[in-house]
């Protein structure tokens, strides 16, 4: 899933040929990322999410990747122009000056945005159809691909991610990143699904050092559906 | 042997114009004391370590056994870390440092307003969990910063003061802005142990 940004608004006017009327100085101050709207309100996810947790985490530490990732890409016209996908899976080509703070900060956009969509108030329970059978393939069953993903997401030390993703023909593993670091960059490149986010940020407000329990209370805010359309995609 | 949870050297709210008292309890009663636990669980049942100082351990933390040389890096520099972290803060603290460290400050830095500014930059720029530090190596200070809990004492060198910028240390006060954390930091620094550290280390 993508989460469209300023660059697909221009791109939206420049086909309807509304670009023409865009002054030009206008569009090169414009940045390429920007921070996506959360699909909910803060407190939707209570009481398994806080609202204050929420507001602090979109607003100011997705915000802050954004803004630094605009930063890095700052006048390097042919990287602005690409989606945070396609630079994230070929990050071994981003000019090496910029290229730490790449991998952090479009990693920090990448992994937050993929995290909201995947979340929702009316959520939880498990996947049906073709996602809910891999997961049956890989893991065996859904507790057990659960029980492997709160492992992951408890044995990553210090900050980071724990992921479900899938290989180009849509086998599903589970693995965990450090920091920012996005499946994507991987070689081979994996897609993620669907991440939780173990940063102490993440949580800590409402859990403190409970990381397990957070884990537990996230599972309830999953969006399946959102998840199986990745996995549908990542098949393909 | 087995290590344990050194007490407080003060009050949970004796650090409070830089620390909240919910986070000291926290962050020593359960983050320290799962630590030094870990450490314990890694370590069991092996003689080689009997009388072995943490700091001694971390020092050879390279030529470890493979199946617990993580575990032993990820809690026994914990461990360690956190203790400095304690010893190094006192209600009474902030200030200048004096005699043979402040020369050293001076010598090394131009000034005390420098070597803070570095340790800041050290820990803004240390992305995700890990530590700001000042350190001595060959005699003469350095500051760096290490990923998650890794001890310089891993590299050589010796840590006489440490900022902990693991979001836990600052969550629930300041939540995202780390840089007013380590600003609040400096009411609490305790130089004249930072001192007797500097010396031990044989600058
Ligand atoms: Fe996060
Ligand atoms: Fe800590």
């Amino acid at each position: 899933m993508r989460t469209p940004d300023r660059r697909d608004a221009l791109r939206v006017a420049l086909a309807g040929g509304a670009a023409m009327l865009l002054p030009k100085a206008v569009v090169a101050q414009e940045a390429a990322f920007s921070l996506p709207k959360l699909p909910y309100s803060f407190d939707a996810l209570e009481p398994h999410i806080d609202a204050k947790t929420m507001e602090i985490h979109w607003g100011r530490h997705h915000k802050a990747y954004v803004d630094n990732l605009n930063k890095a890409l700052a006048g390097k016209g042919e990287w602005e122009k690409k989606t945070i996908e396609e630079i994230l899976k070929s990050i071994a080509d981003v000019p090496a000056p910029v290229r730490q703070a790449v991998i952090n900060n479009g990693g920090g956009h990448h992994n937050h945005s993929l995290f909201w969509a995947s979340m929702g108030p009316k959520a939880g329970g498990e996947p049906t159809g073709p996602l809910a059978k891999a997961i049956d393939a890989a893991f065996e069953s859904f507790a057990k691909f659960q029980a492997k993903l709160t492992a992951a997401g408890m044995t990553r030390f210090g900050s980071g991610w724990a992921w479900l993703v899938s290989d180009d023909k849509g086998k599903l593993d589970v693995i965990s990143t450090a920091n920012q670091d996005s499946p994507l960059m991987m070689t081979p490149v994996l897609t993620p699904l669907l991440g939780v986010d173990v940063w102490e940020h993440a949580y800590y407000l409402k859990y403190q050092n409970k990381r397990a329990d957070y884990l537990a209370a996230w599972f309830k805010t999953v969006d399946w559906k959102v998840v199986a359309e990745r996995h549908a995609k990542a098949g393909k | 042997m087995t290590f344990t949870l050194p007490t407080l050297p003060y009050a949970h709210d004796a650090l409070e114009k830089a620390i909240d008292k919910t986070t000291m309890e926290i962050h020593h009663g359960r983050h320290h004391k799962a630590y030094v636990d870990n450490l314990n669980a890694a370590i069991q049942g092996r003689s080689e370590f009997d009388g072995q100082s943490i700091e001694a351990i971390l020092a050879k933390a390279a030529t470890l056994p493979d199946d617990i040389r993580q575990k032993v890096i990820n809690n026994g520099g914990g461990h360690a870390n956190h203790t400095l972290f304690w010893e190094t803060m006192s209600p009474n603290g902030g200030g200048d440092p004096s005699g043979v460290l402040a020369d050293a400050i001076t010598s090394t830095f131009g000034d005390l307003a420098t070597l803070k500014q570095k340790v800041k930059e050290a820990a803004l720029a240390r992305f995700g969990s890990g530590w700001s530090w000042v350190v001595v190596s060959g005699g003469k200070l350095e500051i760096l910063s290490t990923a998650n809990q890794d001890s310089p004492l891993m590299h050589g060198k010796t840590p006489i003061l440490g900022v902990d910028v693991w979001e836990h240390a600052y969550y629930l006060r300041y939540q995202n802005k780390r840089a007013d954390y380590v600003d609040a930091f400096w009411h609490v620094i305790n130089w004249s142990d930072v001192a007797a550290r500097f010396q031990k280390a044989g600058h």
